[in-house]
């Protein structure tokens, strides 16, 4: 809802150009690098740790879902350190996208809404961030399911 | 006796004088350039306190205590509390008025409660309505960050236009009686709209209000900006004063050197990952009161004006799409 009062010599358009010319651009090389290395440097242990459990007497595939387990307590427990945003600032996509970002995103939920009560603080609030990416997922599964069934 | 001369703005007469300030800020602010011009710094976020929010309500009644402490003013000769804050239902506010105990008017401005608690604050002493008010804000960057944007422990890269919400409170003591700083004229603004509908680009949202405010100020008192020594914004940051400058040479303006900005000043932004500044109600809060204030003390400057800037969205409103309608207040300070 536009309010532009008179003394302003200016347009809402003129403005919105304004606004795109002064916002400094995201640096997205820098971004993506920075992801690219701390992503990788991710994989790269959850590698280390999925070869120990198979040292360990699992096989290959067996080996990644404790694997995941690893890697998610770690999120975790980094995000209850008040480690993980620190460096996600840093590291961006490269914390977001493997399975620490999921593991953050129901952590740094749960914290923030422990003093609300066990039931309606953590329970009703921890999938306030990873909700969607679990709806979504299941949906999307549910249909690559089905068409995987049927052809 | 004070006169209403024209739609936004009135001169003060006598104006009321801010005898004593007092502000308490975090860590961070602390860290800053001007951390020795606040009375008292937290050394953690949380001061002590089970909750951020909490912590704010701890930090705003620091403040407030301190202030009439430093003017040797008895909490009941206090006859109004004014005081605003960012979260949901000024909670914070009202929580430390109910520890007060004097007649409350709770106020939201968003970041603009420094101005508008020292205009209404202004206006009830000038009136002749109360010779001492107590006009207080507060914000917090944990507080607010998880009622506008994420929990405090989510990982995400801020963009560069992002802004810092500032820890701390401010609190003044308006009096009849004082030696001053003074404040002699308010402009009270409009609320402005020019479609900004990113939240991590407050500045750019609100520096329009803040212009808008500016050259009604400008126009009806008939004063150029060579007439403060400093005007200060509130919280428009790196990107929202660059805006600001080109909309008031719109109209024929050009402050040069004595146009600054409270989150510009607050931060070492080379040293401290804070984006494009400061914000928040305590960010022009401890900058005017703490620092500035000392400075006209000193006689450094005589002659202020401080123009908070505020965003009044909520995350409901710009969830649903609508665009920051924001607002500035203009205060004359002169010693």
């Amino acid at each position: 809802m536009a309010a532009v009062p008179d003394e302003l010599k200016v347009t809402a358009e003129e403005y919105r150009r304004m606004v795109g010319r002064e916002k400094p651009p995201p640096p997205l090389l820098q971004n993506a690098l920075k992801a690219f290395f701390s992503g990788g440097t991710i994989c790269l242990l959850g590698q280390v740790i999925q070869n120990i459990y198979i040292a360990f007497g699992f096989s290959p595939e067996d080996a990644s879902n404790p694997t995941v387990v690893t890697v998610i307590f770690f999120a975790a427990l980094f995000t209850g350190l008040g480690l993980f945003d620190r460096l996600a600032l840093f590291a961006g996509a490269g914390t977001a996208v493997p399975v620490t970002g999921f593991s953050n995103s129901l952590t740094a939920a749960a914290l923030e809404f422990k003093k609300e009560g066990a039931v309606l603080g953590i329970g009703a609030r921890i999938f306030s961030l990873a909700g969607s990416v679990l709806l979504f997922g299941v949906v999307t599964a549910f249909v690559v399911g089905l068409i995987s069934a049927l052809f | 006796m004070s006169v209403k001369v024209a739609q936004q703005s009135i001169f003060l007469d006598p104006a009321p004088s801010l005898a004593s300030t007092a502000t308490v800020a975090g860590p961070m602010e602390g860290a800053g350039p001007l951390g020795s011009d606040f009375d008292f710094l937290y050394k953690d976020q949380r001061a002590g306190e089970k909750s951020f929010e909490a912590a704010e309500r701890k930090m705003l009644l620091e403040a407030c205590s301190r202030a009439l402490e430093k003017g040797s003013f008895e909490l009941d000769t206090i006859e109004y509390f004014l005081s605003g804050d960012l979260l949901n239902q000024i909670t914070v506010s009202g929580y430390s008025a109910a520890v007060l105990g004097r007649p409350f008017f709770g106020l939201y401005g968003a970041c603009s409660t420094l101005a508008l608690a020292l205009s209404l604050g202004s206006m009830l002493v000038a009136g002749g309505f109360a010779a001492n008010v107590l006009a207080a804000t507060s914000s917090h960057h944990s507080s607010a960050e998880r009622q506008f944007r994420y929990p405090t422990e989510y990982g995400f890269q801020r963009p560069p236009q992002a802004q810092w919400t500032v820890t701390g409170a401010a609190a003044a003591v308006i009096s009849a009686t004082g030696e001053g700083p003074w404040i002699t004229a308010v402009t009270t603004g409009k609320v402005v709209d020019l479609g900004e509908q990113d939240s991590f680009n407050m500045g750019a949202a609100m520096a329009p209000a803040a212009a808008s405010t500016l050259l009604r100020h400008f126009e009806e008192l008939q004063r150029s900006p060579d007439y403060y020594d400093l005007i200060v914004t509130g919280d428009l940051g790196a990107v929202g004063s660059k805006l600001l400058r080109q909309l008031l040479g719109r109209s024929g303006y050009y402050p040069e050197d004595n146009l600054n900005d409270c989150g510009l000043m607050i931060y070492n932004p080379h040293l401290q990952k804070i984006g494009a500044g400061g914000s928040g109600c305590a960010c022009s809060g401890i900058v005017v009161l703490g620092h500035l204030w000392r400075r006209m003390k000193q006689g450094e400057l005589n002659k202020v004006l401080v123009v908070s800037t505020g965003a009044l969205h909520s995350t409901t409103t710009l969830a649903q799409g609508e665009t920051i309608p924001a607002v500035a207040h203009a205060v004359a300070l002169e010693m």
